[in-house]
C-alpha cells in the first residue's frame, strides 16, 4: 500500500533518517516511536507528500507520490497533523465535514448525505453534544477528537497520525485507539507517531523505532517492544508490567 | 437562506434606490420611479440617469470590490486585520497619479499612471512573496507594510513639492472620493470576473483556514488557489482604487460583520460581502452627498466614521 525505499530526510542540514525502507500494508497498524527530535514528524510529512525527502522514493499503490495529483492523493493518504490553527469559525460538524472535500465533485455541488456520516463519527468519538458548538471554543482534547473525526471523514486508504493521543484524557485515549484499530480491521493502513509504548503494544501490530544516528529497527510489536529496546530507545529505565491481555511499560 | 441573508440581498436594490433619491435636488419618490421607468420630465431623467445612476453604481461597485478583496485577503493571509490596501496597491496608485499630476499630465494619463503604479505595487508584493514552495503570508504582510510606508513617504514628498492649487485635486487619491466617478463599467467587469473566480475556490478557501499543510493533505492545490485568489483580490482592489481612491474600512469591516452573524463559509461569505460591501458604500456615499448638502463630504470620511466604531465594537466582541 505505502512503500518507501532508500528514504533519507535532513532537517536544517542535520541528517535524521538515512536509507529507510518501509512497507505498510492494508489492515496493518504501525506505531512510530522515538525520542523528541529524531525525525518522526518529518518522516510523517514526507510519507504524506507534504515535504520532499532528501533522497528516496515513496509510492502509494505502486505510484510515486510526486506523480499523483493532490486530490487523488487525498483519497489514498490522509494525515492528522500535530499542530493546526484553532481559529476555524464554523461548528464542530462543519469542521468534520471539511474532511469530505476530496470526495465532493465541485465547489458548487456540495454533497448532502455526508452530514449523517459526520454525525456518526462525532458520536463514535464522544463529541455528539458538541455538534453545533463553534469549533474554536472546544477544549484541547475535544478539538483533538474533532480533528481525528475529520480524518476519519476523509477516510483515505492510509491514515498517518502525528500523536493522536495528545491532549486526551485516559477514557478518550481508549476511545480514539479503539476507533483507529477498527479502521485497521476494516482494511485501512495506519501509521501513527506515539509516545505511549503501552498503547502501541496494545493496539498496533507493527512498530518502527527511530533512534538518533539513523538506526531504525522495525517489526511486529510483540517482538520489538521489549524492555531492552525501549530502555535503549528512550534512554531511561523502563519496567514492563503485565495485566491480562495487556503489556504495559512504566518509566522509572 | 437565513433571514439575515435575505435582508442583505434586499439591501442591494434598497441602497441603490436611496442613492438615486438623495442629492442636492429634491426629487419626489413618484418622479424618481417614473424617471427610472423612462418617463417624467427630461431634467429629472437627466439627474437620475445621467448624474446619480453612474455615481450610485460606482459607489456600489467600489464597495463590492473592496469587501470581496478584504474577505479574500483575510483568509489568504490568515490575518483578521488584513484589508485590501495591505497589498500596497492604493499607495502605488496614489504615487503614480500624483506624479502624473505634478508633471501636468492630462486626466487620462493620470489614470494610466495610477494603474501602472498599482500594478507595479502588486507585482512587487507578488515577487517578494511567491517562492517555489508557495506563497508566504508573512512576506505579503511585511512587504505590503514596507511598500505602503515607502509610498506614504513619496506621497508626502510629492504633496510638499506640489503647488498649493494642485493639492486639493491630489486629496482624491488619499481620502477616497467618488465625486469624479462617472464610468464604472470596467470596475463592474472586474467585479464579475473576480467574484466568479473567487467563488469557484470557495470550498478550498474554507479548508485553507485550517493551514496550508492540512489543506494540501485534503487535496487542495494550495499554491494555484492562492495565486488565483491573490490575483483576483489585487485586481479587485486596483479597480476600486482607480474608480474611488483609497476608500477605507469597507474591505476590513464588511467581511467581519458577516462572519460575526454566522457567515463564515466562503460559499455564502463571498457573495454576501459583495452585496453588503456594495450596499454599504452606496448608502454611505448617498449620505456623504446629502448630510451637509450642498457640500459633499468624501465618501471615505463617512465609511471611516461608521467603520471605526464598528471595528472597535467588533474587537470588543471578539474573544
Amino acid at each position: 500500500m505505502l512503500k518507501a525505499s532508500g528514504l533519507s530526510i535532513e532537517v536544517a542540514g542535520r541528517s535524521l533518517i538515512e536509507g529507510l525502507a518501509l512497507e505498510v500494508e492494508r489492515g496493518q497498524c504501525w506505531a512510530l516511536l522515538g525520542r523528541n527530535g529524531t525525525g518522526k514528524t518529518s518522516l510523517l510529512f514526507a510519507l504524506a507528500g507534504l515535504r520532499r525527502p532528501h533522497r528516496g522514493v515513496i509510492q502509494i499503490e505502486g505510484r510515486p507520490l510526486a506523480d499523483t495529483p493532490r486530490r487523488e492523493l487525498a483519497l489514498r493518504l490522509g494525515i492528522l497533523l500535530q499542530d493546526e490553527p484553532a481559529d476555524f469559525w464554523g461548528s464542530t460538524l462543519d469542521y468534520v465535514l471539511l474532511g469530505r472535500f476530496p470526495r465532493s465533485r465541485t465547489a458548487f455541488a456540495p454533497d448532502t448525505d455526508p452530514r449523517e456520516q459526520a454525525q456518526r463519527l462525532l458520536v463514535e468519538l464522544e463529541l455528539a453534544e458538541h455538534l453545533t458548538q463553534p469549533y474554536r471554543t472546544l477544549s484541547g482534547g475535544e478539538r483533538q477528537r474533532a480533528r481525528i473525526a475529520q480524518l476519519l471523514m476523509q477516510d483515505p486508504d492510509c491514515l498517518l497520525l502525528d500523536e493522536p493521543l495528545q491532549h486526551l484524557d485516559l477514557r478518550h485515549q481508549l476511545t480514539v485507539m479503539q476507533a483507529l484499530a477498527a479502521r485497521a480491521r476494516a482494511g485501512r493502513a495506519l501509521l501513527m507517531v506515539l509516545h505511549e509504548p503501552t498503547a502501541a503494544a496494545r493496539f498496533c501490530d507493527h512498530a518502527l523505532l527511530l533512534y538518533h544516528a539513523g538506526r531504525i529497527p522495525q517489526g511486529p510489536t510483540n517482538e520489538l517492544l521489549t524492555q531492552e529496546n525501549l530502555e535503549s530507545l528512550y534512554q531511561c529505565r523502563i519496567e514492563p508490567v503485565s495485566a491480562p491481555g495487556i503489556q504495559a511499560f512504566i518509566p522509572r | 437562506m437565513k433571514p439575515s441573508a435575505w435582508l442583505i440581498v434586499l439591501a442591494v436594490p434598497a441602497s441603490l434606490l436611496w442613492a438615486l433619491w438623495q442629492g442636492s435636488v429634491d426629487i419626489p419618490a413618484r418622479d424618481l420611479l417614473s424617471a427610472l421607468g423612462g418617463g417624467g420630465d427630461e431634467v429629472t431623467r437627466e439627474i437620475v440617469w445621467g448624474l446619480r445612476a453612474p455615481r450610485a453604481l460606482s459607489a456600489f461597485v467600489c464597495g463590492a470590490l473592496l469587501a470581496l478583496a478584504g474577505a479574500l485577503l483575510q483568509v489568504l493571509l490568515r490575518n483578521p486585520l488584513a484589508d485590501p490596501f495591505i497589498l500596497g496597491v492604493s499607495g502605488g496608485a496614489s504615487v503614480g497619479a500624483l506624479a502624473a499630476m505634478l508633471a501636468g499630465a492630462a486626466l487620462a494619463l493620470q489614470h494610466l499612471f495610477a494603474l501602472a503604479g498599482a500594478a507595479l505595487a502588486a507585482a512587487a508584493i507578488f515577487a517578494f512573496s511567491l517562492r517555489p514552495s508557495g506563497w508566504n503570508a508573512y512576506r505579503v504582510v511585511l512587504a505590503g507594510a514596507a511598500l505602503s510606508a515607502g509610498f506614504g513617504a513619496i506621497v508626502s514628498l510629492l504633496l510638499t513639492l506640489a503647488p498649493a492649487a494642485q493639492v486639493q485635486g491630489m486629496l482624491f487619491w488619499l481620502l477616497g472620493d467618488l465625486s469624479g466617478a462617472k464610468d464604472p463599467l470596467a470596475a463592474w467587469v472586474v467585479l464579475a470576473l473576480a467574484a466568479l473566480a473567487a467563488q469557484t475556490q470557495a470550498a478550498s478557501l474554507d479548508i485553507l483556514t485550517l493551514g496550508e499543510d492540512k489543506a494540501r493533505s485534503l487535496g487542495v492545490a494550495v499554491t494555484s488557489v492562492q495565486t488565483l485568489v491573490f490575483v483576483a483580490a489585487a485586481a479587485a482592489t486596483m479597480a476600486a482604487v482607480l474608480l474611488g481612491g483609497a476608500l477605507g474600512f469597507v474591505g476590513l469591516v464588511v467581511p467581519h460583520l458577516l462572519r460575526l452573524v454566522g457567515y463564515y463559509g466562503h460559499r455564502a461569505l463571498l457573495p454576501l460581502s459583495v452585496a453588503l460591501g456594495g450596499s454599504f458604500l452606496a448608502a454611505a456615499d448617498a449620505l456623504a452627498r446629502s448630510v451637509a448638502a450642498p457640500i459633499e463630504l468624501p465618501a471615505g470620511v463617512v465609511t471611516a466614521l461608521i467603520g471605526v466604531p464598528t471595528l472597535l465594537y467588533l474587537l470588543l466582541k471578539l474573544r
